[in-house]
């Protein structure tokens, strides 16, 4: 029997603005949590235990974009206890569905949807927590996907670089033998200018890429809405297509503005 | 060979696919999958494409129905046999390693045979002619491609001659087709006119004709062989692109400042896809993996290709961050460098970078454009 020499590496899973689906993506390793739990000393991860171990951490995953000024403040505690800062989700990693705020007057939301707003402090826009502080990696996805977290765990764990690519989806999607819906069927898809991570899922069920993993490495998104409008699309359908989970990444918010219409007061006025 | 031409029937085609399949071969052909023609294994005649044909532009395959039940009216599918070949993902090894020893305990070369040995059922000519280019790239050189070895050598394959061209196919143009001239076992010509549903035979080695004994055949009478002529004929005249191949690779060189690279980048996706349907594109990336507990360890050899941006990265940047510089090296190295490299095109005319490419962006045209194009030192007086 080996006996323990070194403390196994300390893991926190934090929690900003989002929906837990990537948190939860971690507690789906069912088949892993076990070898994970050998390798790693979860220490803080509120989602699944109420135990805490004191920081610092080794690995801190981050969810979560930051929206209110409360977050700001804890985000930079995170990282001053933390020697490795993953962000895991597209909202950690572009400001998420939330950061369609960024488009909109952040007073009337909170007017119209509050009953008391003035209990509400909130900033005016949703942005990702490299915008406040230094991250070691970011990895993709809404949610995430299950075998690149593990691959991102055993790359931190091992000390070596994470193998996460960073071409489009259109690989994954011929590496399974897929047949492109855009081409065969003239299925809208955004695939060309995704990030790869999903495995090609909706491609592969026959529906276009919502491109939840965000723009990949050389997105001409340019080509791309031209390719969309000759498949019919509107403009403001092309708009509208860009701003979802990572909307206000900036191949994507740059693209969406492009085919914003023209405002209703210009042309009533 | 100069063996006999015979003729086979349907219910001689179905006894094809038995003998073969008697054989131990596995049987991958076309059939029909999510408004497509792909690969996949063949039991019976029925599992063939029957009645169906294609609508091919750029960016754009559409089946239809055809007013006849050919089973091979169709031009190149979605894929090309690469994949059965030459997968997307493979294993290169597995090792285990336990307390100081780490130890290899599963070669990927010895796997490679497992599947097969197959038998690729209607194999058009241009991707004949890819499997032929596949053999130089891979098995030719100093460092050969043990997987792609040993599926290879136990494949059987049966050729059949393209009587259906699609609007982007061009392998006339590029002297790859649209008859199968080398390299099958046994090449099938479809015939629907003037009688039953037949097929001329044509035997290209002695292990086709070895099968061909086992299977009900005719004498091929004068009619059926100058029938398959005249189909091949049809077919040459109707091919949807041509490519002008004439001094191609001093084009390509001469080109290589031409502005032409930035109009084709401002269409370009980067997606990658014309060279994930190419038959002939080859380039891979080995992966190491390893399970979390750092005990598994794998190699697997991946498709990769130039347009990704991380393809070209080398220590310090990528050295073709700019698509411009992607497109130029994929069609100089397809229709020029190739030639200096492996001494033939690396393009069979297949159409498939044209058909799947999402942007619509077509290589016949930008060829034929560069050809064209005045160089930028020339141009300015």
């Amino acid at each position: 029997m080996t006996i323990q020499t070194q403390a196994l590496p300390k893991l926190a899973v934090w929690k900003f603005a989002s929906c837990d689906g990537c948190q939860l993506t971690l507690l789906n390793c069912e088949d892993e949590l076990m070898a994970l739990a050998g390798e790693v000393q979860i220490a803080y991860f509120p989602e699944a235990t109420r135990a805490v171990v004191e920081g610092p951490y080794d690995v801190s995953l981050v969810e979560g974009s930051v929206t209110t000024p409360e977050e700001i403040e804890r985000i930079g505690q995170v990282r001053e206890m933390s020697r490795n800062v993953v962000t895991i989700g597209a909202c950690a990693t572009s400001g998420g569905i939330q950061a369609l705020r960024n488009f909109g007057d952040i007073a009337e939301f909170r007017s119209v949807v509050y009953a008391h707003p003035e209990y509400l402090s909130t900033l005016a826009r949703s942005t990702p927590i490299s915008a406040h502080v230094d991250v070691d990696f970011e990895l993709r996805g809404c949610p995430i996907n299950k075998h690149q977290l593990l691959e991102v765990l055993a790359a931190y764990i091992q000390r070596r670089k994470p193998r996460i690519p960073t071409y489009s989806v259109c690989v994954e999607c011929k590496r399974r033998g897929a047949v492109c819906v855009a081409v065969a069927n003239g299925t809208p898809c955004l695939g060309p200018v995704t990030q790869a991570g999903c495995g090609a899922l909706c491609p592969a069920f026959a529906r276009g890429c919502y491109g939840c993993f965000g723009p990949q490495d050389s997105p001409n998104t340019a080509a791309m809405s031209d390719r969309l409008i000759s498949l019919g699309m509107a403009d403001d359908e092309v708009m509208r297509i860009y701003r979802t989970f990572n909307a206000a990444s900036e191949p994507f918010r740059r693209e969406s503005e492009r085919h914003e219409p023209a405002r209703d007061e210009e042309a009533l006025t | 060979m100069d063996a006999e031409m015979r003729v086979l029937d349907l219910l001689g085609l179905q006894g094809l696919i038995d003998t073969l399949r008697a054989r131990g071969y596995a049987v991958v052909g076309p059939t029909v999958r999510d408004g497509a023609i792909v690969h996949a294994p063949i039991a019976t005649i029925d599992d063939l494409p029957r009645g169906w044909g294609d609508d091919q532009d750029a960016a754009h395959y559409r089946l239809r129905r055809r007013a006849d039940d050919a089973l091979f009216g169709f031009a190149a599918g979605a894929q090309s046999p690469k994949p059965v070949l030459f997968p997307a993902e493979e294993l290169i090894w597995r090792g285990r390693r336990t307390g100081e020893e780490f130890t290899v305990n599963e070669d990927g070369a010895e796997r490679a045979g497992d599947e097969g040995p197959y038998a690729l059922l209607g194999v058009r000519s241009c991707d004949l002619h890819a499997l032929a280019i596949h053999d130089v790239v891979l098995l030719g050189r100093d460092h050969v491609d043990v997987r792609y070895a040993a599926r290879r050598a136990g494949a059987f394959v049966v050729a059949v001659t393209c009587t259906a061209p699609g609007g982007t196919c061009f392998c006339a143009s590029m002297g790859t087709g649209p008859r199968p001239d080398a390299g099958y076992d046994l090449a099938l010509t479809e015939l629907l006119d003037d009688g039953p549903h037949r097929f001329l035979v044509e035997v290209g080695t002695p292990r086709g004709e070895e099968v061909l004994a086992e299977v009900p055949t005719t004498s091929a009478p004068a009619h059926d062989v100058r029938a398959a002529d005249d189909a091949v004929a049809w077919s040459v005249a109707h091919m949807g692109r041509t490519l002008d191949t004439d001094g191609i690779k001093e084009v390509l060189y001469a080109n290589a400042e031409s502005p032409r690279w930035d109009d084709v980048a401002s269409l370009c996706l980067a997606c990658t896809n014309c060279t994930l349907v190419c038959p002939t594109c080859f380039c891979t990336s080995v992966e190491d993996v390893a399970d979390l507990t750092g005990d598994v360890a794998e190699r697997r050899r991946v498709w990769d290709s130039c347009f990704s941006e991380d393809f070209s990265y080398i220590h310090g940047g990528a050295i073709r961050p700019e698509i411009r510089s992607r497109y130029r090296q994929w069609i100089t190295h397809k229709l020029a460098s190739w030639q200096d490299q492996f001494g033939m095109s690396g393009c069979v005319g297949c159409g498939r970078c044209i058909t799947w490419c999402p942007a619509a962006i077509d290589i016949t045209a930008e060829a034929a454009a560069l050809r064209w194009t005045p160089q930028p030192a020339a141009g300015r007086s």
